[in-house]
Parts: structure tokens; sequence; C-alpha cells
């Protein structure tokens, strides 16, 4: 215990002071509120006591004019809570461009992390500060919610989904990680600790680990093991719609709708191979729903993502 | 031969409680009053038992450390303190005993529309409550409140199918209560009593029991499907059998955020009847309180998404349920602004029931104020699922419904019982809950913001001054809810006998014996007045 008293966690996100002013707002319009009211009640209640027992005051009617003033002016003051509050919301929830990817699997009870270039960590995740970190949340089996405090963010990590977020750190330290949607008995210890760190620490930190080699090079494996290989990478299509330079592209389907092929979709096809069946393809993709866990599955789509260079060209072309 | 003096037999009038004797006359009663004083008996158990509960939340929670119980005994305790109170008082509290008691005789009727399903409605309420107690004793249930899925769905090993059930019949209660009002109010009031006439107790009620009516049913269907889940492996929730969990949050939330108005529009409607009796005014702004009770009811149902700022929900969705949630907030603050108004220029007493009416407002109004921070998107992302949460709905809940249930319990104390309670003791009770709620619940909103999660059974040890604090208040709690227990019990047989009409107040129900014969008037009251006239002068504008 540093302080006996404190109001505030550690601030250490790119939008956490900006979340204090929005609280401090706040509280400041909501302490002058409960203080008017408290002031009317407490004078009234003085001004007005009862002096006699069979005192009977003038009644008085309603003022149209003060009800709409109260109306008005509240919503008024309300209405600078949801702008401001919504434009940090959709900041908060709109990753930057040039970030770097955290994939980050939740399971009863704890936090299993893993860095595209390698390195799985469980409860602890090390960043760099200074750079946008987006984190693609998975979980093997209920709801649970990623909390850091001191970033001021939370989501939560949904199974059957893939949810993300991002953050920037700002100030080097070591943060609590808390998971806040109840997941049955060990939930309170499904907690861990976020190292932000200087860029050169980060750096070391991530030379230090990753022995088994990068998680695209893991879904390769998989890739292989599971049987996906032997149709899903020919370069001409055959049975199966080829999997390079599908990351990000449009994707038409049976009964001409669009889909973008981003990490839910190709983890619903996996899982759920007839919910979008691509045009031109037969339904003939055996599930995978219950063999391949969340973290493998991010591996995978991984190891696809990694197949996907010109797949950024061929957006623009089927724009034009 | 000697004679015996012969006392003198005094003929008591007759009343409800005397009409007739015998367990039997209870059981198979359809008097409102009798049915009301059943619920009130029901829920009062319930009530402790929850509170029982909480007492072990609070006790382990003196600590940093998990010492006291196992984590699942922990997380037990919590579901079952949130599901006995939500459930099992809240919901019933005041519509149940005092909406019970007072919605015909307000309203100048013999009895409610339909006497028979009253009693029904009582009956099914505690074979709910027993169900649900059985599963709490069976094992217990370790889903919280809420039984989110697919927690609730797949994982959890405990009686939650049991304790749905029990909910589900539960639910039935409140549909038949809602009903027996809406019918009541339309059908039976006396002549001369139009809607704009009506006191606003019986507005408030009218409102709740049109939310009862279109909510319950949704989350009789939600916990349905959940049994369905859980027994059947029927996939609706759960991902793994092709189901959506989010889903199950909208249908639970559909019904459990209206529910707070549920159980905070009959409390609003008692506050209401307290301040213009005991500052002896006309309500400032009649129709203004009238109709935002009936607008809190139609926006309640428009609001439930912003449970799901952080589930990832569409950032649009939540933007939409951001901004209607800041326009319920509107209804009440016109509420509280009218209550505050109505005290300029009255003739203000500080008994009891208006105490409590201070305290509600105060306690709803810091409720009400920190709602509109958990609208706040950008707040909520912070303080979603942590003790900023549990300190708000507390407010709302205990700060505002408990409080003014127990005013409403003061104030017509009398005309139920025909006795008066102790003042003394009355008053030193209401100052020991103000003080110790406050206690409670305050420092759980600084908890919140420092980022302690809710539902944890062992936290950082940063936490723990907060948390000290948070435990001693609620001991100051318990004590000031053991008192008016002991006093109330007390004045049955020994308090002073109150009039027809101690407080001097206006409405119908003051105009009949304390307690009121069974069939409530001995002659049907014709209504000339609007509610709350006590001056006859020409009322001045301000």
């Amino acid at each position: 215990m540093r302080e006996l008293f404190r109001f505030f966690p550690d601030s250490a996100s790119s939008i956490s002071d900006a979340v204090d002013a929005l609280y401090l707002w706040l509280t400041t319009v909501s302490t002058i509120m409960t203080l008017l009211i408290f002031l009317a009640i407490g004078y009234f209640a003085i001004r007005y006591r009862r002096r006699e027992p069979g005192e009977v005051p003038a009644p008085v009617l309603g003022s149209l004019r003060l009800e709409i003033l109260w109306s008005v002016i509240p919503f008024l003051v309300m209405l600078s809570f949801f702008t401001w509050g919504t434009y940090l919301y959709f900041h908060s929830q709109t990753s930057p461009k040039g970030g770097m990817e955290v994939f980050i699997t939740g399971k009863q009870w704890m936090w299993k992390i893993q860095h595209p270039s390698g390195p799985r960590e469980i409860n602890e995740l090390h960043v760099p500060i200074g750079v946008p970190v987006n984190l693609t949340l998975a979980s093997e089996d209920v709801i649970h919610s990623f909390y850091v405090p001191a970033f001021r963010i939370k989501k939560d990590v949904v199974p059957g989904r893939l949810n993300r977020v991002w953050f920037q750190a700002t100030k080097p330290g070591k943060y609590h990680l808390f998971c806040a949607e109840y997941c049955g008995t060990e939930h309170s210890g499904m907690i861990g600790w976020v190292y932000a760190m200087e860029r050169h620490e980060y750096e070391q930190w991530l030379s230090g680990g990753g022995g088994e080699g990068s998680m695209a090079t893991r879904g390769e494996k998989l890739f292989q093991q599971y049987g996906c290989a032997s149709c899903h990478t020919m370069e001409t299509a055959g049975r199966c719609p080829s999997v390079r330079g599908l990351y990000g592209r449009q994707v038409l389907l049976r009964g001409g709708e669009q889909v973008t092929a981003d990490d839910s979709y190709l983890r619903e096809s996996i899982l759920n191979p007839r919910a979008k069946i691509v045009a031109g393809f037969e339904p003939i993709m055996p599930t995978f729903q219950g063999q391949i866990n969340e973290e493998s599955l991010l591996q995978i789509i991984a190891y696809i993502k990694s197949l996907g260079v010109e797949g950024g060209e061929e957006v623009e072309a089927t724009k034009k | 031969m000697s004679t015996v003096p012969v006392e003198p037999v005094v003929e008591a009038p007759r009343n409800y409680l005397n009409a007739s004797y015998g367990v039997k006359s209870w059981l198979l009663t359809t008097d409102h009053k009798r049915i009301a004083l059943l619920y009130l008996v029901t829920i009062t158990i319930l009530f402790f038992l929850g509170g029982a509960f909480a007492v072990m939340i609070r006790l382990e929670l003196a600590t940093p450390q998990g010492d006291l119980m196992t984590p699942d005994t922990y997380n037990k305790m919590f579901t079952l303190h949130g599901i006995i109170m939500v459930f099992f008082f809240l919901v019933p509290s005041i519509p149940a005993t005092l909406g019970n008691f007072l919605v015909p005789m307000m309203i100048g009727a013999r009895d409610m529309a339909f006497p028979r399903i009253n009693l029904l409605s009582w009956y099914v309420l505690t074979i709910g409550a027993v169900i649900s107690i059985s599963a709490a004793v069976m094992g217990g249930v370790d889903t919280g409140w809420t039984f989110y899925t697919p927690y609730s769905t797949t994982y959890s090993n405990t009686y939650v199918t049991l304790m749905a059930v029990g909910i589900f019949i539960a639910g039935f209660s409140s549909i038949l209560t809602g009903l027996n009002f809406i019918v009541t109010i339309h059908t039976m009031r006396a002549p001369g009593l139009t809607w704009f006439r009506m006191p606003l107790f019986i507005w408030s009620h009218y409102a709740t029991a049109i939310i009862i009516m279109l909510g319950t049913p949704v989350i009789a269907i939600t916990l349905l499907l959940v049994g369905a889940e859980r027994t059947l492996k029927l996939g609706i929730f759960d991902p793994a059998l092709g189901g959506d969990p989010i889903l199950f949050q909208h249908l639970f939330w559909f019904y459990s955020h209206p529910a707070v108005y549920i159980m905070v529009l009959p409390a609003m409607g008692v506050v209401s009847e307290l301040i213009t009796c005991f500052s002896r005014k006309r309500i400032f702004g009649y129709s203004f309180v009238a109709l935002s009770s009936v607008a809190i009811a139609i926006l309640s149902f428009l609001v439930w998404g912003h449970h799901l700022f952080v589930s990832g929900q569409s950032v649009y969705a939540g933007m939409i349920f951001s901004l209607l949630s800041f326009m319920v907030a509107v209804p009440s603050a016109i509420k509280v602004f009218n209550w505050t108004a109505t005290l300029y220029r009255g003739s203000i007493s500080y008994d009891t029931p208006m105490l409590y009416a201070f305290g509600f407002i105060g306690l709803f109004t810091i409720g009400g104020l920190t709602g509109l921070f958990v609208a706040t998107m950008a707040i909520d992302l912070h303080v979603h699922d942590t003790y900023f949460i549990i300190a708000h709905f507390h407010y709302i809940m205990v700060g505002g419904t408990v409080m003014a249930y127990m005013g409403g319990l003061h104030y017509w104390w009398p005309k139920m019982t025909g006795r008066m309670y102790p003042e003394g003791w009355a008053k030193f009770s209401a100052l020991v809950l103000f003080v110790g709620f406050n206690l409670t619940f305050f420092p759980q909103f600084i908890l919140g913001y420092l980022g302690m999660p809710r539902r944890y059974y062992a936290y950082p040890e940063e936490f723990q001054v907060l948390n000290v604090m948070s435990s001693a208040g609620a001991t100051i709690l318990g004590v000031g809810y053991l008192i008016p227990l002991v006093y109330l019990f007390w004045s049955m047989r020994y308090g002073e006998r109150a009039s027809s009409n101690p407080w001097g107040a206006t409405s119908l129900e003051w105009q009949t014996p304390s307690p009121p014969p069974t069939e409530n008037f001995t002659v049907t009251p014709v209504v000339t007045e609007e509610a709350y006239t006590y001056s006859h002068e020409a009322p001045e504008h301000v």
C-alpha cells in the first residue's frame, strides 16, 4: 500500500488521461447538482418547517416555465457527456494503422498470450510503449473480459467470436490485468500483469523468447497437420477456394453476398464451413468444431494472413 | 351466593384484522389487505435471508485474501444474494405489499378487480421462493444473478435449472399482480376520481404494471431457454452448439433493465405521497410527475444495450443506446426537481416517513447521477463490471427503493395495523440506515474507478482500506434493519392506537378507520377534488 487514499488508478495509456478528464467533468457536474438539491431540500426543510400543528400553507400550482427549464438544461448538459463520451469511445474502438498485433486467448482461469513473431506468455503481457497494440481476443470456454485499469480499456472475450481492442501504453511500468466478466470458481485468480517497456527493452525481451518459430510458422504446421494444405493451397481453383492472397479480400458467396475475409470469417469457415459458402464451390469441407483450440485457430489464421501479400492489390481491383 | 362482577364487554369495531380468526381465514382470504400482509411476512423473511448472504460477502471481503470460505461458496453467496434480493424482494416489495394494500383503498374500491387471482399471485410467489430456496439449500447456484451464458448453460455444475424454474414461477406472480393493478385502476375508481385526480402512487403503480406485463414474459422465455439448453443441449446460447452467448444478454437485459424501474417507480410513487403529506402541499407539477412515470415505463424498454458496451456490440448501436439512456434520465430528474419544489413554502414536519423521503431523494439523486457516468460509453469502458456498478445500482435499489419502502411502511403502518410505531426509535434507525448505507456503498464508487472488478473473492491489497470501510458500513446497515424489525413487531401489540388519519393526509385510505373494515369503505366515497388538496385557497402560480 503506497498511499492510503487514491482516487485514480495509474494513468498509462494514450486515452487514460482523456477518460479521467471526462470523469472529472461528470464528477464536477454531479457534485454541483447533488449540492444544489441537498441545499435546496435543507433550506426548504428549515425555512418552511412546521411552526404550529394546525398550519396549512397556501397551495402552489406548478410552473410550465420551470418544468421546461429543468428538463432542457439537464438534457443539454447530458448531451455534453454523450458527445464527449461517444467521441472518446469511438476513438478507443478504432485501431490506428501501423500498430503491432497480439493474440489473447482467455480460458478458465488464465490468459494465454501469443506474439506473432513467436513468444508466448501466460498471465503476462509485454508491450512496448508508444506503439499501438491491437489485441485479438478469443475464448476457449465462457465469456471473460480483458481489463487493464491503468489503460482504461476493457473488452469482453466472447466464445464463438473474435473481439478486438487496442491500446497504446505511454508510461513504462507494471500494471494489473484483470478478468472483469465473472467466469467461474477462480474468476478472481484470472489476473496477471501488463509490462509496458521502453522500445529497446522490449526488443531485447522479444529476442529472448520464441524458440518455436513465429505464429505463422506454427500455423503452417497445423495447416499441413489437419490436411487443409491438400486442397486449399492449389494455385488454380480445384474443389476448394485457395487461401493464397485471401486475407482482407472481398469474397463472393453463393447467393451473391460479399464478405471481407477477416479473422472472424476465417475462424467461422474453419469451424462451421457451411455457414458461408464461396460462390462456385460445393459445401464438402468437414467441420473442425471441437478439434482445434482457439490458440491454434489464431495460428492458422496468422498463417493464412502471411500468404496474403498480394491481397492488397486485389482489394483495389475489386473496388475499381 | 356471590355475584361475579361482570366486566363490561367493549365490542372492538369490526375491521379486516378481527373479522375472522384462524390460519385458514388468512390462507384462503381474498381480502387485498390480508394478502398484502401475507406478502409482507413473506418478503420480510426473504429480505433477511438475502441480507444474510450479503453479510457473508462483506465478511469475506474484509481481507484481501480469500480466507473465510472457498471461492465456490463465495460465488454462491453473491449469486443467492442477488437472486433473492432482486427477484424475491425488490420486484415484489412495494407493489405486492403497499401496492396491494393501497391501490384499491386509494381509488375508493372495495377490493382488487380479481381478488382470487390476487391470492393466487401470493401462492405463486411462495412456490417460486420455496423452489429457489431449495435450490440454494441443495447446493446453491454460482452463475451470478445475471445467469450469463454459456457459463450458466454449459459450465456451471450447480442447481441452475431448478433456480431458473423458481424464478420462472415467481415471474407469474408479478404478471398476475400487474394485471390486477391495470384492470383495477381502469375499472374500479370511485365516482369523481378522474385520471388526473389520482394520487401519484396510483400513477406509478400503473406504469409499473405496464412494465411488468410487457417485460416479465421475456425473462420467463429466456430462463426457459437456459433450462432447455442445459437439459436438452439445444443450441441457443452456447457457440459450441451453434448458439450465440450475446443473444442471452440482449434477452436478459430487455427485461432486467426495465425491471430496475419495476423496483424504483413504485418507490417514486411512495415518495410523492410522503413529500406532499409532510409538507401539506399540493405536488408541484402534478401532470409532469404523473406522466414522467409513463415516460419512464416506455423509455426503459429502449436502453438495454447499455449493458453491452464492452461486449463487442456495434459501436453505432452503442451510440443509440447511450443517447436513449440519457433520455430516460430526464423524467427521473423531473421528479426530483418537482419533489424539491413541493417543499417550497410548505409546512414541513420531520416525522420518520419524511426522513426516509429526504433520504430517498438524496440517495436516488446520487444513484441517478452516477447512472449518467455509466451511460457515457468511454467511462463505462473503464468502470463496467467494477465496484462502480455495484455502488451505482445499490444507490438506486437500496438507497432508492428500500428507503422508500421503509418510509412507506412507517407511513401506512398505522393504517395497516391500527397502531403507531415508536417515533424515537424509528427516527434513530432511519439515521442509522442512512449513515450505514453511505459508508457501505460510497467507498465502492472509488474502488470501482480504481479498477476493482466485481465478483472477486480475493483482491489486490491496495483495495483493502476501502473494502474494510464498506464492510464496517454494512454492519451498521444491518443494525439499521434489525431495529425496525423489533419495534414494528412490538408496536403491533403495544403501540399507541392510531386514529383514522394520524398524518392529516388527503387521500381516500385515510378517510376510513384504522385498521379499515374488510370492505374498506362503508359508504363508497365520491371524489370532488384533485389529489393533495390540503388547502382550499386558490393556488398561486410561481
